[in-house]
Parts: structure tokens; sequence; C-alpha cells
């Protein structure tokens, strides 16, 4: 046998092993890339099968039924549904607005040496963990409403016909309201940093083109970037909106957990997160059951708003990458 | 009348710009509203016993448990998440970057970045401590472990969007190269790729291990708590998160001083992490031009 044959028998083997470790370590990798998916899908299949006794033995009675009782073991979602759109409803009202203000100002307004600092103080107000923002909001912000801004409310406009009813109330500080506005602060840094992105994207010759009509800043922002962006600008709101949807900790303390359904903003209320936070570990059997069940809506909810949240966004990116 | 429509417009742009000021000045104020807050109510309440003692001792006591409690679960949830994140990642940029497949992990893992971590507790309740609890006939219920699993599918998506997006920036002619000299691809995928992506791969580890760190949500009803010290993964833990919900509800003032610090703690934690994340993403930056 001449040495020449040796190594090349030494070298077929070698590119045997190489070959079959190549292949193991692609099913490796393509194992733990499926694992993501699994996740997902066992999160919906495994909340489903937790709230089955819930889910099917009620079906839709317990989506509409106003009634939680522990005591009777009668298990109705309505209140935590309400309370979670109408907290996350008040959170983008007031956090669409913001952000579009904190990307107006980022992207157009601010002298160029301030937009970065700026923009990490606004990217830390994501960095803060919710259960900061829990305690903060009861110790501090719960008895600065009770103190400021609910009398203020009651007094100016809950004495107004039709829009009066969802500002009357005790000063309580704890509520609906309350419960809005800290997951709004939680939240403009998603929406702000997206729209921030989204803006940049704007060809230059697009705005130049209209400052060399005149235009203002204003008019360049409303009349050519938020047109030209308003895809993605929504995706980046359902983005927000999957945030406060799915929130907990902030929302939890500053809630009240109260199960009555009234139209004041200023009263407490409960949402799907907080429920399962406060009860989960005191409830067995069918209670039990009923906070799994919630938090199997709360993830089918969520998964469809962030389904469209990134949809959105993912078609901006395809034509960024094509410009 | 042209004037007046000019003056019209004028005003209409200085007052959308002063609002758009004054948002900003707006966020940055709860921002410094929180930070200040949290550091000056947690500030009175550091001192030795808090890292002496632990929590069975109440306002007398400290976060000692919970504390050791929160390292060990959060470097399980890391341990982990890191290896498959990585992976999983790395199938994203080497073998599915335009696949359909690929495609579709990619959109999924940034839903479930987003995904109500709420509802990842109550997936690994159902996965992880009911079965337990079969098994062992109730010995075992609530664990470490099952916390850090719950974690670690709070750190996953974090660790598989980085490396992808890292992975892809590598410049292919690297792998080329590579390939030119007959290196099998697992050998470089992990030896050459990784390598030039590493501070980028290490900062997603980074930002993953500063966002579970702070979670609690998942944690009340995986991990659960402990008012005593427990090293066991299989035992209940308890996790700075954990115990300060325990004190915000509780209605005792002395209590919230012991939550307070206990938030401090977590914010040092979660800012430190951020701003090394920052620095290390930086310094990969300038070292590899």
């Amino acid at each position: 046998m001449s040495v020449a044959s040796v190594t090349l028998d030494s070298n077929r083997g070698r590119d045997r092993t190489d070959a079959r470790n190549d292949a193991l370590f692609r099913w490796a990798l393509r194992f733990c890339a499926l694992l993501v998916l699994a996740a997902l899908l066992g999160a919906a299949l495994s909340t489903l099968w937790g709230g089955r006794e819930v889910l099917f033995g009620d079906g839709w009675r317990f989506l509409t039924s106003a009634q939680w009782n522990p005591v009777e073991n009668r298990y109705g979602a309505w209140a935590p549904i309400y309370g979670t759109l109408v907290t996350s409803l008040i959170a983008i009202v007031i956090a669409v607005p913001l952000s579009f203000g904190i990307a107006l100002f980022l992207t157009e307004i601010a002298p160029a040496w301030l937009r970065a600092p700026i923009g990490t103080g606004i990217e830390l107000l994501a960095a803060i963990p919710s259960i900061i923002y829990g305690m903060w909001g009861l110790f501090v912000f719960v008895p600065f409403m009770a103190a400021h801004v609910d009398p203020l409310l009651d007094a100016s406009l809950g004495r107004l016909p039709w829009i009066g009813t969802l500002f009357q109330g005790p000063p309580l500080g704890l509520g609906l309201l309350t419960a809005g506005i800290v997951l709004a602060v939680m939240i403009v840094p998603f929406i702000s940093s997206v729209m921030r992105e989204v803006f940049q994207t704007v060809p230059v010759r697009l705005k130049e083109s209209a400052y060399a009509l005149g235009s203002t800043t204003w008019e360049v922002a409303w009349d050519i970037v938020l047109p030209y962006t308003r895809q993605a600008v929504i995706g980046g709101i359902f983005l927000g909106l999957g945030r406060a949807l799915g929130e907990t900790m902030a929302v939890t303390f500053v809630l009240g957990n109260a199960y009555g359904l009234t139209a004041s903003l200023l009263m407490p209320g409960t949402s799907i997160s907080s429920s399962i936070a406060n009860e989960f570990n005191e409830a067995a059997g069918l209670h039990r059951s009923a906070l799994i069940a919630l938090g199997f809506l709360l993830f089918v909810v969520t998964f469809i708003v962030l389904l469209i949240a990134r949809w959105m966004l993912r078609s901006l990116q395809r034509k960024a990458g094509k410009a | 009348m042209s004037t007046r429509i000019h003056r019209r417009r004028h005003a209409k742009n200085i007052a959308a710009q002063v609002l758009a000021s004054a948002a900003t000045l707006l966020a940055l104020a709860f921002l410094v509203w929180i930070l200040w807050e949290t550091i000056s109510r947690g500030l009175q309440a550091i001192g030795i016993s808090l890292f002496t003692k632990i929590t069975a001792y109440a306002d007398q006591g400290g976060l000692a448990n919970a504390i050791v409690g929160s390292a060990i679960i959060d470097a399980m949830a890391i341990a982990l998440s890191a290896p498959i994140g990585v992976m999983a990642g790395a199938y994203l940029a080497e073998y599915a970057r335009s696949t359909r497949l690929g495609a579709t992990i990619r959109f999924l893992n940034d839903i479930l970045l987003s995904a109500p971590s709420i509802v990842l507790g109550l997936f690994v309740y159902v996965i992880v401590v009911l079965p337990m609890t079969a098994v062992t006939n109730g010995t075992t219920t609530f664990s470490a472990l099952a916390g850090s699993i719950a974690l670690a599918l709070i750190g996953l998506p974090v660790i598989v969007r980085t490396t992808d997006e890292m992975l892809q920036l590598v410049p292919s002619t690297l792998r080329e190269a590579a390939l030119s000299l007959g290196i099998p691809q697992w050998k470089l995928t992990v030896q050459v790729l990784m390598r030039a992506a590493g501070s980028g791969i290490l900062t997603g580890v980074l930002l993953a291990l500063a966002r579970l760190s702070g979670e609690t949500a998942p944690l009340l009803f995986t991990a659960f708590g402990n008012n005593y010290m427990a090293f066991g993964p299989l035992e209940k833990m308890a996790s700075l998160p954990a115990a300060i919900y325990q004190y915000t509800n509780d209605p005792n003032p002395a209590l919230h001083a012991i939550a307070w610090a206990g938030a401090l703690l977590i914010a040092l934690f979660v800012l430190a992490l951020s701003l090394l994340a920052r620095t290390v993403f930086a310094r990969g930056k300038t070292s590899h031009d």
C-alpha cells in the first residue's frame, strides 16, 4: 500500500465523520430552534388543558358572566376582561401621542448631541423591572392621584354630562385610570422606539423636498413622515398594546382587585393578569382551573395582537430592505 | 391674507415642537421620579442585616435567602436558556436564513419576546409543577427548577434574536474562506463565526439575564417562595422579586422599607447589566474593525 492511498483512505474516513458531525450538529441546532415553537404551542395547549373544566364546562358563559364567586364556585370572566381592556385602552390613548411626541423630538427637533442621551433615558424606562413600577405605583403614584388628580377630575370632568360618569368617584387613588397611566409609562419606550426607528427610514430626499417647498417641521412630520411610515407605526402601537394587555405586576398593586363593574375609571377593578397573580396560590379545584382558563384567554388575545403587530412591522422591514 | 396663513402655520409648528419637547420631558420626569423614589427609599433600609438575615424574621430580618435564591434561580435560568438560545439563533442565521421554517421561527420568536410572562408561569406550572407533584406524591411541588424554567422561557427569545442578528452580521467572506480550507460546517459555526460574533452574542445573554432577573409574575406559582434558606433545585425557593411582592402586599410599613431595599438591589443589578451589555457590545464593535 502506498503512502498516498493511506492518506486518501484516512481522508475519506475523516470526510465521513465530518459529514456525520455536520448532520448531527444541524439536527441539534434545528431541535433548539423548534423549542421556540414548542414553547409557544405548549403555553397555549397547557393553559387550555389546565382550564378545560371551565372553558368547556361553561363555554360562552365563562366569557360573558360577570359573576366571579369562589364561595359558590361560579366563575365568569367578564370583570377581569373588562378591566384588562379598559386599562390597556387608557394606556394606549395616553402612550401613543406621548410616543409620537418623543419620536418627533428625537428625530426632527432635538439637536444631534442631545439625541443619544435622551434616547437612552427613554429606553431605560423599558429596563426598569415591572415589580418596581408596581411598588412605585402603589406607594408613590396612588397617593399622588388620590391627593391631586382624582379630586380635580371629579370636580371638573365629573360634572359634565355623558362622559361625567367616567370621572366620578371618591379619591381612592387606586383604580382603572391609575393602572392605565402606569401602563402608559411602561409602554411608551416600546412604542416610541419603534416610531423613532421607522421615522429614520424615511428617505432624506423626501423630507428635503418638502422642506424645499416651504413646509414646517410639523408639516413634514404629519404629512410626509407619518403617512410614509403609517403601517409600521400601527405595528408599534399594537406591540405596545400587547405589552399592556399582558402586564401583571405594575397593574396588580394599583388596580385594587375588585370584581364589581363600575362605569367610573376612578373606581377599583381587576384585570386578567392581576386576578391570576392575586388568587392563584390560594385557589384550588375549579377556582384554579378558572384562573388558568383566564391565562389561556390572555394568551390568545395577546398572541393575536402581537401577530398583527409583527405582521405590520415585517412588511416595513421588507420595504426598507428593498430601498 | 397670505401672512395670516403663514402665521397660523408657524404657530402650529411652534405648538407641535413645544408639545413634542414636553412629551419627552414628561417621560424623562417619570424615569427620574421612579428612580429617585427607589433610590431614596431603598437606601434608608439598606444595612448589614439585609444581607445576613433571612425573611423568616419578618421586619427584624433581611432578604438574605431571597438574594441567594434569586442568584440560584437566575443562574439556572441563564444556564438553560443561553446554550439553547445560542444554538437556535445559530440555526436561524446559518441554516435557515431564507427558508420558510426560519422565517416562521423568527416571527414566532418575536411574539414570544413580548408574550405575557404570567402565562409562561402558568405554562410551567402545568407542565412541571403539576407532574412533579403527581410523581412525588406531593413531597415536591413548587421548586426552584420550575422557576428557572419559567425564567429561561423569558430569556430565550432575547438570546435567539441577538444571536441570529449578530451571526448574520459576520461577513460571508469569513465563511467562504473557512469552508475553502475544508473546515466542516459545525467547526466553522462554533470556532469561527461564534467567535467573530462573540461579543454580540454575549450582549444578548447579558440582556436576557437583565430581563429575566426582574421578572416576578412567573415565579409566584413556580418557585413559590420560602422564608428560609434553600439551596436544592427541587425545594421551594425565595427570590427577590417574589419577596418584594409579598412584602408590598403586607400592611406592615417596616416590611415596605425592606421591599424598597430589595427593589433598589434589583434595579441596580438590572441597570448595571444593561450598561455592561452596552460596553461589551461597543468594545466588540471597535475590536472588530
